[in-house]
């Protein structure tokens, strides 16, 4: 058939073209939204990363405001303290499972030791219809994985040369379904089906403990055939923010903070990534032109506790904001972006005037900046010293934080190369890989590095390597392949951010370490929809989300939407909605493809915008309150170090103080004072960190109630 | 004079600026800018196309890649393809088809004029005539349109569904 539109043509094949021509147009427009959907996501995802930033510059500016006579030393010590004064043999008596009784009421699974096929199996059954696994299990099981974990090194060599085929997984974030899926695809774990699962076990999905538990089991039971590489959720201030201490809380009331304590250590005796064959590495995060695998082998890796909480402590070492990392990228080629220019999600977040600033807060406080006329603290740090030396504390931890040049320099080294060590190891756990040659700080997700093709190359070749096999992010199609095919992402916990958003993915590689990737989707409602109502769905999800950020920024929209309106008429133009959007929200999506889903009225082309914010938000108290409740949430949880959910009201309204504070926002101690009454404080000066965490959510029926309190707040 | 004056600038007030093209172009060009280098897929400018408020044929999106493609590259550089792209939106090259002028292909289509396509005949003409579906497009289709029950495409409800929901500004 030819295919000129010519007159002879019959009435049917024009027909046909038309509808053809408009279906496809349809296809493209639906194709538009889902890229635009997966974009709000992920920039909405990383930007809750790098409040971690922001939760660090709290700690720091806690550090740096207090005074000796300050009651709030107390609170400060007490947030810091790590109350780990015992010996392993201490540990082992204090976590002992023999004292649990299982009462007979108890219609769980039973287990018995040393850990079977059988029991792990049952244990999956049990997990597959909703059941709980009693504490005392619970405990067995962990306190075997710890004495297991504790043999193993850091870095496990892995043979596939026998025509055994091996299985890698990527996150899986407490999807239990998608666990149990792989394993129904691809088989159970066995000495003839050896696994990889590496890292980010936990977190954000409701069954990381079972998800836990099953992995445990199946180690215990194959310890030569399956194997753990530790993620960066594997890490327990992370835990605290992103959901795993919540759920073990609410599921083990009694028990469960014997039980977390019990899985941080687990957590740092995690092995750190494997080779298999000598060729392919596996490991969580990535790379970056540091990484040295014969460092990381000899390094003690249980030391590490957690990124995060080591963050806190040693931001003061200069070695983690190595000075000629900023000065590249600000010389570079007289542009400020330099590197950072092209990656989208980085120029986003990054590139902006307050970029500096962070970088300038972090410089305050490091080594080389010594014109900080803000250390008011000497006296609370010399405090801290003391106490840590009290506690037996191992003296590089604690010390780290000496901010004089006349410091003893041995001590220096020591500390430098403590920093070293960890920092092979958070670059292990928290990198991400960019198009971009160079290797620069991952100021997103406020660790690790962005690393790029040419670092793959040299870290790959300086170790006889052939391909990195990491996890990390959340790929479309679970999988991905970039820098030539070097590097494979795998990510295995599919509908991630929303039903239908993505796939996951798992490897099979055999002796010819050709790797091959399989797809699934978990949730058979996803299977069932359309392209069209998996995309709704998924848009819905995100542009909710994507208005309460919105809703965040209030303020500074009104700010900056002023800017285009001098004579104050209350309008501007759509074009410049999107400009201003965009330089406040800083998320780097594409706003006027978004608008129509957002804006739903406009006058000739012209958005009231006053009108339109006041349809987002509700007061200034709340914005802040909302724009900080994961941070405040990770707080209250620090604060209250026994777990037991609830914390003082003096411990309350001092972190609310110094919050505010931190904030720069006035709140009189009345303020405080109604809001605890409002949230119906009135247990005996105790606070129910639940009840009042979920005044945060932001339920029609909370903001109802929080409008009730605004007036508390006006003085 | 004055009414022609009068209407020549309330056309312009109406009308786009270039530079507003250009920015609708980018940004739908950045959308599948991947590497962040300001290239795409040469696969992907269908979809940018359309996404821009265009209905080509798939002849014509041939020829527009052709014209934009960095030789046999694969590749498309938004500065190549910026310039074609915003001469074909000022000449409005590739209209939107106006629904009646589906409903009325439908009903071409709908020779024993039934009010509904049988998931066969559908098949049929998408796949045979015209510039043919892949399976993949047609099994897409079916989904979206078919109505399970019966296996029959009520096409008039099918094009008040998939109707536009807002050309892209």
């Amino acid at each position: 058939m030819g295919c000129g539109m010519g007159k002879s043509r019959p009435l049917q094949e024009k027909a046909a073209l038309l509808i053809q021509r408009w279906y496809r147009q349809y296809v493209a427009r639906l194709e538009i939204r889902r890229r635009c959907t997966w974009n709000i996501f992920q920039s909405i995802e990383y930007a809750g990363e790098q409040d971690q930033i922001k939760l660090y510059n709290f700690f720091g500016f806690l550090m740096d405001h207090f005074t000796p006579a300050s009651s709030e030393r107390n609170l400060i010590s007490h947030i810091f303290r790590e109350n780990e004064i015992c010996h392993e043999t201490e540990w082992e008596k204090y976590f002992c499972y023999k004292g649990v009784e299982v009462p007979d009421s108890y219609n769980g699974p039973h287990l018995t030791f040393p850990m079977s096929f059988c029991g792990v199996s049952k244990l999956m059954e049990a997990f597959r219809h909703k059941q709980q696994l009693h504490a005392r299990y619970v405990l067995q099981i962990l306190g075997e994985t710890w004495r297991l974990l504790r043999n193993l090194p850091n870095i496990n060599h892995i043979s596939v040369c026998h025509t055994k085929e091996i299985t890698i997984c990527g996150d899986l974030h407490g999807q239990l379904e998608d666990l149990l899926l792989i394993f129904y695809k691809n088989g159970l774990p066995s000495s003839e089906k050896p696994y990889i699962f590496n890292g980010d076990f936990v977190d954000r999905g409701k069954n990381s403990l079972e998800i836990l538990l099953i992995l445990f089991g199946f180690l215990l039971v194959y310890p030569n055939d399956v194997h753990l590489n530790r993620g960066n959720h594997e890490d327990h201030i992370v835990n605290l923010r992103y959901g795993f201490t919540k759920e073990v809380l609410g599921k083990y009331r009694f028990h469960g903070k014997k039980i977390l304590k019990l899985l941080q250590k687990i957590f740092s005796w995690l092995p750190l990534a494997a080779v298999i064959d000598h060729k392919v590495l596996v490991v969580h995060g990535g790379i970056s032109n540091s990484t040295n695998l014969h460092i990381v082998s000899r390094i003690d890796r249980h030391k590490v506790r957690g990124a995060i909480s080591l963050m806190v402590c040693v931001q003061y070492v200069s070695v983690l904001r190595p000075p000629k990392m900023t000065h590249q990228r600000n010389s570079g080629n007289g542009d400020i972006d330099g590197p950072m220019e092209g990656r989208r999600r980085v120029r986003s977040l990054t590139n902006h005037s307050s970029a500096p600033a962070h970088r300038n807060n972090f410089h305050r406080r490091s080594l080389h900046n010594l014109s900080v006329g803000n250390y008011l603290s000497c006296s609370v740090e010399d405090e801290l010293k003391k106490r840590r030396r009290l506690a037996g504390f191992d003296q590089s931890y604690g010390e780290m934080k000496t901010s004089d040049s006349d410091s003893d320099p041995e001590f220096r080294e020591r500390t430098e190369i403590y920093g070293r060590e960890w920092k092979q190891i958070v670059d292990l756990l928290w990198s991400d890989p960019m198009p971009q040659k160079g290797c620069v700080p991952n100021e997103v997700r406020g660790g690790g590095c962005y690393w790029g093709p040419d670092v793959t190359e040299e870290v790959l070749g300086r170790h006889s390597l052939q391909l990195l096999i990491r996890s990390h992010e959340c790929k479309q199609d679970g999988y991905e392949f970039c820098h030539n095919r070097k590097v494979l992402t795998i990510f295995s916990a599919s509908n991630y951010y929303e039903v239908g958003s993505n796939r996951g993915a798992y490897i099979r590689m055999g002796p010819d370490l050709v790797p091959r990737c399989i797809q699934y989707q978990a949730s058979r409602t996803s299977r069932e929809l359309t392209l069209r109502q998996s995309v709704g769905r998924t848009e819905r999800s995100a542009l909710q989300a994507l208005k309460e950020q919105l809703f965040v920024h209030k303020s500074d929209l009104i700010r900056a939407f002023q800017e285009f309106d001098p004579d104050n008429m209350g309008l501007i133009s759509l074009r410049h909605w999107a400009t201003a959007t965009d330089s406040v929200l800083k998320l780097g999506l594409p706003w006027r493809v978004l608008r129509p889903q957002l804006v739903s009225r406009t006058h000739y082309g012209m958005v009231n915008y006053l009108q339109w914010i006041k349809e987002l938000s509700i007061t200034d108290i709340l914005e802040t309150m909302y724009k900080n409740h994961s941070n405040l949430e990770t707080i209250f949880r620090i604060i209250d170090t026994d777990h037991s959910g609830l914390i003082s009201f003096e411990e309350f309204h001092q972190t609310w103080k110094l919050l505010s504070s931190h904030l720069k926002m006035e709140i009189s101690d009345k303020a405080i004072t109604d809001l605890a009454q409002s949230m119906d404080f009135n247990k005996d000066g105790s606070i129910d960190i639940n009840e009042f965490m979920e005044a945060f959510r932001l339920t029609p029926l909370s903001l109802h109630q929080a409008s009730e309190c605004r007036e508390a707040f006006f003085y | 004079m004055c009414l022609t004056l009068l209407i020549y600038l309330v056309g312009l007030f109406f009308s786009e600026t270039v530079s507003d093209i250009h920015k609708k172009i980018t940004t739908a060009f950045k959308l599948f800018d991947y590497d962040a280098n300001n290239t795409v897929d040469a696969r992907e400018i269908s979809t940018i196309v359309f996404s821009l408020g265009c209905f080509p044929s798939q002849a014509d999106l041939h020829q527009i890649i052709a014209e934009v493609e960095e030789g046999s590259s694969g590749y498309v550089h938004l500065d190549t393809f910026l310039p074609v792209m915003t001469k074909v939106l000022l000449e409005h090259r590739f209209p939107p088809i106006p629904v009646e002028h589906i409903l009325r292909a439908f009903e071409v289509l709908d020779k024993e004029n039934k009010g509904h396509l049988e998931e066969g005949e559908l098949t049929k003409y998408m796949t045979e005539e015209g510039e043919p579906f892949t399976n993949k497009e047609m099994e897409e289709m079916l989904a979206v349109l078919l109505n399970n029950k019966r296996g029959l495409v009520y096409y008039r409800d099918a094009v008040g569904l998939l109707g536009f929901d807002g050309v892209m500004k």
